[in-house]
């Protein structure tokens, strides 16, 4: 891995030297870094940290997504954590939330409701901390959400799947094709919703996505049948033969492991289990890589010109990392200025180091070379 | 290499075997065309070489398939897939990865070869198929043939030694359909790979079969032969064995060369025939006497010179300078010295007069598109006038979709104006939009939501405001045999088309556009799909039809525009642009060059005319006087 020589633009040129390497990025590192954001984003509420780390992935997505259809898959994400968002204030201001408050912004006809329904309110006082709590909250979903997508917008999940272990790559695959299948969904649904124009119907609107919904199921169901066809026909799922004392030796090591590991993970949590846990755990682990390594005999797939991961991807990974790891350190140092109280009602603050933190998540945008368009 | 046993098929739930009696063997290294009308079960018959058919499909299929010594009965289409690359009809279908480069290698990892071997095929075959460019671009980017070459290449990677292709070269344009073409005839010449392969457009492949199998009808057993012996009985036949039969040549050509060898007779009957028709014209305009002139014309045979007589209100020059109606399609007599008047009459139609422009229904002013970074069409200035079809040609990619998409206000332009019908497209709403200009879309199937054809047709009443039955009516016409709860998916490819075109003419748009109309459509369909087109031409309907089909273009076409690079690089009549490339003149046209013939109609209908008449010989001295 570590012999890939990291590359700059400039040598992705058309070139037939047998070392020339396409200028991507090892997409295992946008997912760890994107993770890692991930994780940054849910140790923290204030409002002012999760729209820096934000802003901070959008900044990446615009300057190295590329002309893909997937990373348009980036603003559907971004719809949706604004929907999810959305959603979250208004079933606070519906059904009311437990936070006390004293600000009355206003106040909603309440529903009177049955004694059954007791604990359940409908209507009545909107106030301004119940918002600021479900906004708060809200944020940090949508942030999660957002770094989901860019993610997928940086590296297409199915350049992931070559980076599985062989004995992996079937249930990978089955799990790509099921994440493309969102895109490839949005991509019939404005393809369907432009043909209705040529009906003369709105492409605009809900009841336009409604009436397209059945086709484009349809056309997605239809696909996938076809893609299985394909795929089968192009030697998916082939089986080199292995001697059966192989094959039962792979079943037993990968499920001895996978034991193992449960054992030793519940050996670690409870209190008497501590001086075997570790140990468990440990050959748990070995255990089923070796399984999985043998398993590999089994698919006799190769792989073409696998992803490097140079220089670059470690500091991809690594930035994403560091940003989870200081916001994590943070939110133990500094949990008032992470998580900023709504009651009393006070301004969220930005903490200073933790927003340095956050801005280290730009890194990428700066060392990444950019894919040729 | 490949062997059908006393093959048949039934799928579940049908009453019949979709095929049976397949009984034939193809050897190694050779080409295997197989032919037939649409629903014949051409792809059941290649999905049987791959295994797809039964294992993918379902249903029983009887007797026994092998491919390379493998039964598909106990070898599954993964365990088969090192001998045999199928390639289906919509490529789309196929791709597995998202980039091209990737797309090359998937099948070669699933069978697990060394990871040199693989960088040398890919980029062998980058080369083969003209694809170095394209390498990591995203496959769903790509156009049409693009996508079908990357296709194939993904199948020739792991060198198969055999080759199943659906339909390789529907969706690609003359240029690139001949390079798939070179393709498989290299793989067959050099590595002795067996190639079996259906496709509707005979005219680009039959002249490269070894042996033909032929499906004459649903259920029937299938025939197999001599190309040229199988061609003479075929239903479905390219235009130069249609000619060939018309001459009455034995055996039949296959290839316009051999054809040409045989057609010197045929030229001078041609030449003969187009004197007198030309006489007999000349004298109709002279006499400006509408109904004499017409009743001439038909004589002559020259559907032409009718619209020229039936118009000509007392004027000598009309036939000159009478736009031309379907005329354009019909021969200009190039090699004669007798026919001056009608030479004149077929000169290119000078540049569209003011008063003309006027009435134009498109009109496309230094239009320029930008889309995704790219620069998809650039300064195009385009109008259409009533009651003319005009055929946009051009590579795969040029644009051609981007400028149908501009004139119905699905693309936005970037720079320029578009006016249709005087709005502005992409900026009408839908409802007004659709009386305007109505556009059936490279695939039929996205503008049908419904489950039945009866409520699609409501439904298509109810969006264009037309009065109820319209639509269905329309189709009625179309597809006379179409029952009103069939569901759209159950139809074949033409009959979808068909379904449509019913929908989109429910409106009555003036301007009528279609992508691609005769991807997957066999030449009855094809020949059908010309008729309406014609008789909507004839009503006064505009039609911009963007196809790769040269010969579909010849059929119907006034006027060609050529796009290439989002460019317009020819626009003028049919007969001029076709005639003077290489890669776009219908079968016909080459045959009997250097007469202008376009199609095997007007030669036929050339040779039925009555040979010259002495009343038309003397009316043509009396016009020599004047």
């Amino acid at each position: 891995m570590g012999s890939a020589v990291p590359r700059q633009r400039g040598q992705a040129e058309p070139g037939p030297g047998p070392q020339q390497r396409r200028a991507h990025l090892h997409p295992g590192a946008w997912w760890l870094w994107s993770l890692g954001l991930g994780t940054a984003a849910t140790r923290t509420t204030n409002p002012l940290l999760l729209a820096l780390l934000i802003a901070a992935a959008g900044y990446v997505v615009a300057t190295h997504r590329s002309a893909a259809p997937w990373a348009r898959s980036y603003t559907a994400f971004a719809r949706l954590a604004a929907a999810v968002l959305l959603i979250r204030l208004a079933f606070t201001v519906v059904l009311g939330s437990p936070i006390p408050g004293t600000h009355v912004l206003l106040t909603l006809p309440e529903v009177p409701l049955p004694h059954w329904a007791q604990g359940i309110r409908l209507g009545g006082e909107v106030t301004a901390e119940a918002l600021l709590f479900s906004g708060y909250n809200g944020l940090q979903l949508a942030a999660l959400l957002i770094c989901v997508g860019a993610a997928n917008a940086l590296a297409s999940p199915a350049r992931l799947l070559k980076s599985l272990p062989g004995a992996l790559y079937e249930v990978g695959v089955a799990v790509v094709v099921a994440l493309t299948f969102a895109p490839h969904l949005i991509a019939d649904v404005q393809r369907l919703r432009a043909a209705r124009r040529l009906r003369g119907r709105p492409d605009r609107g809900i009841r336009g996505l409604l009436q397209v919904g059945l086709p484009v199921l349809e056309g997605a169901l239809e696909r996938s049948v076809a893609l299985a066809a394909a795929m089968d026909a192009r030697g998916y799922g082939r089986t080199a033969a292995v001697p059966a004392r192989v094959r039962r030796t792979t079943t037993a090591l990968t499920l001895g492991g996978l034991l193992g590991v449960c054992a030793g993970t519940y050996g670690l949590l409870t209190a008497e289990g501590g001086t075997y846990g570790l140990p468990v755990l440990g050959a748990g682990v070995v255990a089923a890589l070796a399984g999985l390594r043998l398993g590999g005999r089994r698919t006799p797939r190769t792989r073409y010109r696998p992803e490097p991961w140079g220089v670059h991807a470690w500091l991809v990974a690594g930035s994403g990392a560091a940003v989870a790891a200081l916001l994590a350190l943070a939110s133990v140092r500094d949990p008032q200025a992470l998580h900023p109280g709504v009651v009393p009602l006070v301004a969220p603050t930005l903490p200073l180091w933790p927003a340095a933190a956050v801005l280290l998540a730009t890194l990428p945008a700066f060392i990444v070379p950019k894919e040729p368009s | 290499m490949i062997r059908f046993e006393e093959v048949s098929v039934t799928y579940e739930g049908a009453a019949e075997p979709t095929v049976r009696g397949v009984d034939f063997e193809v050897p190694e290294g050779e080409l295997v065309l197989l032919v037939g009308p649409s629903g014949v079960g051409k792809s059941t018959v290649l999905g049987a070489v791959s295994g797809l058919v039964p294992h993918f499909t379902g249903g029983t299929l009887r007797g026994r398939v092998t491919v390379a010594g493998r039964d598909t009965r106990t070898h599954r289409p993964r365990e088969l897939a090192d001998v045999v690359g199928t390639v289906g009809q919509d490529p789309l279908a196929h791709f597995v990865t998202d980039t091209v480069e990737d797309e090359l290698a998937y099948g070669m990892e699933s069978l697990g070869l060394a990871p040199e071997v693989m960088r040398r095929r890919v980029e062998e075959t980058l080369d083969l198929l003209g694809l170095a460019d394209l390498r990591d671009r995203p496959i769903a980017t790509l156009s049409g043939g693009q996508q079908q070459r990357v296709a194939i290449g993904s199948v020739l990677t792991p060198h198969p030694q055999v080759l199943v292709l659906d339909e390789p070269t529907s969706a690609l344009d003359p240029a690139a359909a001949e390079e798939v073409l070179a393709v498989l005839q290299r793989l067959v010449h050099d590595l002795g790979t067996t190639v079996l392969l259906a496709e509707h457009r005979l005219e680009r492949v039959v002249q490269y079969a070894d042996r033909v199998v032929l499906l004459p009808s649903p259920g029937a057993a299938p025939l197999h032969g001599d190309p040229a012996e199988l061609m003479s009985v075929s239903p479905v036949y390219p235009p130069v064995v249609d000619l060939g039969r018309l001459a009455g040549w034995s055996p039949l050509p296959l290839t316009v060369r051999d054809a040409r060898r045989r057609a010197a007779d045929l030229r001078e009957r041609l030449a003969a025939r187009v004197a007198a028709g030309s006489r007999a014209d000349a004298a109709a305009g002279s006499r400006a006497d509408a109904a004499e002139g017409s009743r001439a014309a038909v004589a002559g045979g020259s559907r032409a010179a009718a619209a020229a007589g039936s118009r000509a209100a007392g004027a000598a020059r009309v036939g000159a300078a009478a736009p031309r109606q379907r005329g354009q399609a019909t021969p200009p007599p190039a090699e004669t010295s007798t026919a001056p008047a009608l030479r004149r009459l077929f000169r290119r139609r000078p540049t569209p007069t003011p008063e003309l422009s006027r009435q134009h229904i498109a009109e496309i002013r230094s239009l320029a598109v930008r889309r995704d970074r790219i620069t998809a069409l650039r300064h195009i200035d385009l109008t259409v006038a009533p009651g003319e079809t005009v055929a946009l040609m051009g590579r795969n990619g040029a644009g051609k979709s981007t400028l149908l998409g501009s004139l119905v206000g699905l693309v936005e332009p970037t720079a320029g104006t578009v006016h249709v019908g005087g709005a502005v497209p992409h900026r009408t709403p839908p409802r007004d939009l659709v009386r305007r200009v109505g556009l059936v879309p490279q695939e039929p199937r996205d503008l049908l939501y419904a489950d039945t054809v009866a409520a699609e047709c409501t439904a298509a009443d109810r969006d264009a405001d037309a009065a109820p039955g319209t639509c269905r009516a329309l189709v009625s016409e179309l597809l006379p045999d179409i029952t009103d709860d069939t569901h759209p998916r159950d139809l074949s490819e033409g009959q979808r088309l068909a379904l449509a075109l019913a929908v989109v003419l429910a409106a009555r748009p003036p301007l009528l556009l279609l992508d691609e109309p005769t991807r997957g459509l066999d030449y009855a369909a094809k020949a059908r799909l010309v008729t309406v087109l014609r008789a909507l031409a004839a009503e006064g309907h505009a039609i911009v039809l963007a196809t790769h089909d040269v010969e579909l273009a010849a059929e119907i076409a006034h006027r060609v525009v050529l796009l290439a690079d989002g460019e317009v690089i020819a626009d003028g009549p049919t007969a001029e642009i076709v005639v003077s490339s290489p890669s776009y003149a219908p079968q016909v046209t080459k045959i009997l060059a250097p007469q202008p013939w376009l199609t095997v109609t007007e030669v036929r209908d050339a040779l039925a005319s009555p040979p010259t008449t002495a009343q038309a010989r003397k009316a043509h001295a009396r016009e020599a006087q004047a």
